[in-house]
């Protein structure tokens, strides 16, 4: 395949598993609920198909497109194939701020007070990954910040969960940090998903300025880049739309890392063109990560978040692995 | 033909320490000037302050236009910058490595015009490395690699180049096809501007040398036989000796103990 079929072929992929996502669950499958829900003669099949997986589905969509093009768009800055949101403590400091909200009641009284809560700890974060990967060209260290933030991020959430003023708030907290679309509204989609929008347009924005720093920072400012301004740019973007998608979704991770590593030989390498897929295929992988654990016949559903950490832990380790050999990945 | 490079008072400093000190010289188009001198001279540092990736007290001006006014991409479409040493970070093809010379004038990878597709294989052809276009990067030889950057600076199709040691990475031939581009690049009035440390390079390709010590300029002279061998045993602590068909020289240097 192609580079320039790879967009086409994910969307398309993307479009199958989103539909295959709302017709399959465990409260049964299409056609039977979509002829009822469109014909409207089961009120039931309608609420569970427009008012319970549609939005579920969009929003694993949402949140994975976000982290796949976050992941890829910090891995283009840092020039480090490691680099994701959860790996350097970005989505950690946003779920922090979202929980802040959270556990002073804020968010409760005004909604719209916890995406923000979340950008902005998303925000904090990013800044000073970006001050550290100007600082120091070992991307060891970079690593070494992004995993202090994130326990550091982690201490803070136990703090907080420490002191959670009843079980019901704590199990609600808890629950946040584990990640999952479920329960999600359109209301909260209409809210968020502009949000994970600008973030994305920002980053895409970016795509040429990516493409080359793939020389080298020196060498691509001597051929025209503006270090500074693209800088910020990919920590606005990264910001927005991590922060957004924690908002509606919780703390995820690895989409980030996993979507960007897999689509990267289709994309020849180039990290301005392994933005767009690394965006299709994070929300594809998230549908399909969701849909799993919809049709899991557990007592209790697995969280969104624990399944794309089973899975994307070792493509981490193996990536670490290989990159420790010397190879390009 | 591309106007004069002037150096006015460049002073270029890393905390306390003074990496280059007043130069003042005007670098003249349809050229080679060559910059010599020894290690931690200032040379390096004295083509990064002109490619605009280090900063600099003083006034350096193309024309009559100081470069501090112009915005990155103005600048870099008249000033291409060939670093020392090439930090590429993932594994792309050497043709889309290329294509990123293109980037001031609004080109990317995967998204060239037709000019910037000639701009491209033209740089490629000059550089010897079309029959590396479809590899990745990292799959090059060092001197593959460095044949690869020189091609994407001149991919730019700049009125000045600054290259900053070349020839360091290549073979004999190699060196001499990275010369001879940019030797091509004067001929058509290029200013072209670069960090030698191979003096028989230097007496055969330059026309005049921007001779540095301990972040001072020495002189500006003609690079010939006898003002190289003048500066090098003040610059190297080395006796200079030649040997020439009265076209092009092959220069040495021996320990002044030696018998």
């Amino acid at each position: 395949m192609t580079a320039a079929r790879l967009n086409p072929a994910l969307a398309l992929l993307l479009v199958v598993a989103a539909l295959g996502a709302v017709m399959f669950g465990p409260d049964g499958a299409a056609p039977r609920l979509v002829v009822d829900a469109i014909g409207g003669s089961d009120r039931a099949a309608a609420i569970i198909l427009l008012d319970i997986r549609l939005p579920r589905v969009l929003a694993a969509a949402i949140v994975g497109g976000a982290l796949g093009l976050c992941g890829a768009a910090l891995q283009a800055l840092t020039r480090n194939p490691l680099a994701e949101p959860g790996i350097l403590g970005v989505s950690a400091a946003a779920t922090l701020g979202a929980t802040l909200t959270l556990y002073f009641g804020i968010a409760a009284a005004l909604p719209w007070v916890l995406p923000i809560g979340a950008i902005v700890g998303a925000l904090l974060a990013t800044s000073l990954l970006a001050v550290a990967a100007m600082r120091t060209q070992g991307m060891a260290t970079l690593i070494l910040v992004g995993v202090g933030l994130s326990s550091l991020s982690g201490a803070l959430m136990a703090l907080i969960l420490n002191f959670a003023p009843n079980p019901f708030s704590l199990s609600d907290l808890i629950n946040w940090t584990l990640g999952s679309v479920a329960n999600r509204s359109l209301g909260d989609l209409v809210f968020t998903a502009p949000l994970v929008l600008a973030g994305c347009v920002i980053l895409l924005g970016q795509r040429a300025h990516l493409s080359l720093l793939a020389i080298g920072e020196t060498a691509a400012i001597a051929h025209g880049l503006d270090a500074r301004r693209t800088r910020i740019a990919v920590i606005a973007g990264t910001g927005i739309a991590t922060g957004a998608a924690v908002a509606l979704a919780g703390a995820v991770g690895f989409v980030g890392i996993v979507a960007p590593h897999l689509v990267r030989p289709w994309a020849g390498h180039d990290p301005g063109r392994t933005l767009l897929p690394s965006a299709t295929l994070g929300a594809l992988l998230l549908v399909l990560a969701d849909l799993l654990v919809r049709l899991l016949p557990t007592d209790t559903e697995l969280r969104l978040g624990v399944v794309a950490a089973l899975a994307g832990a070792p493509v981490f380790t193996m990536i670490a692995l290989r990159r420790g050999r010397g190879a390009h990945v | 033909m591309s106007d004069a490079l002037h150096i006015k008072n460049l002073t270029v400093r890393a905390g306390a320490k003074t990496l280059l000190d007043d130069v003042t010289a005007t670098i003249e188009p349809g050229r080679i000037t060559a910059i010599v001198g020894p290690n931690g001279a200032g040379k390096s540092t004295l083509i990064r302050a002109l490619a605009g990736v280090a900063p600099f007290a003083g006034t350096l001006a193309l024309g009559a236009t100081p470069l501090a006014h112009l915005s990155p991409t103005e600048r870099a479409r008249r000033i291409a910058y060939l670093p020392q040493h090439h930090d590429l970070a993932w594994n792309i093809k050497v043709r889309d490595m290329v294509a990123l010379g293109r980037f001031a004038y609004g080109a990317e990878p995967g998204k060239l015009g037709a000019t910037d597709r000639a701009a491209v294989e033209r740089a490629m052809e000059a550089a010897c490395c079309a029959a590396l276009a479809d590899r990745g990067v990292a799959d090059l030889s060092g001197g593959e690699q460095a044949l690869a950057c020189l091609a994407r600076v001149l991919a730019a199709d700049t009125p000045v180049l600054l290259a900053d040691e070349p020839a360091a990475a290549l073979d004999p031939a190699n060196q001499y096809r990275a010369m001879e581009c940019l030797a091509e690049k004067s001929a058509h009035g290029c200013t072209v501007l670069v960090v030698l440390h191979d003096l028989t390079l230097v007496a055969q390709f330059s026309h005049s040398v921007l001779w540095l010590q301990g972040g001072r300029l020495v002189a500006h002279e003609r690079a010939d036989c006898e003002s190289l061998a003048h500066h090098i045993p003040t610059l190297f602590g080395r006796t200079p000796s030649f040997a020439t068909d009265g076209s092009e020289a092959l220069f040495f240097v021996r320990d002044p103990n030696e018998s």
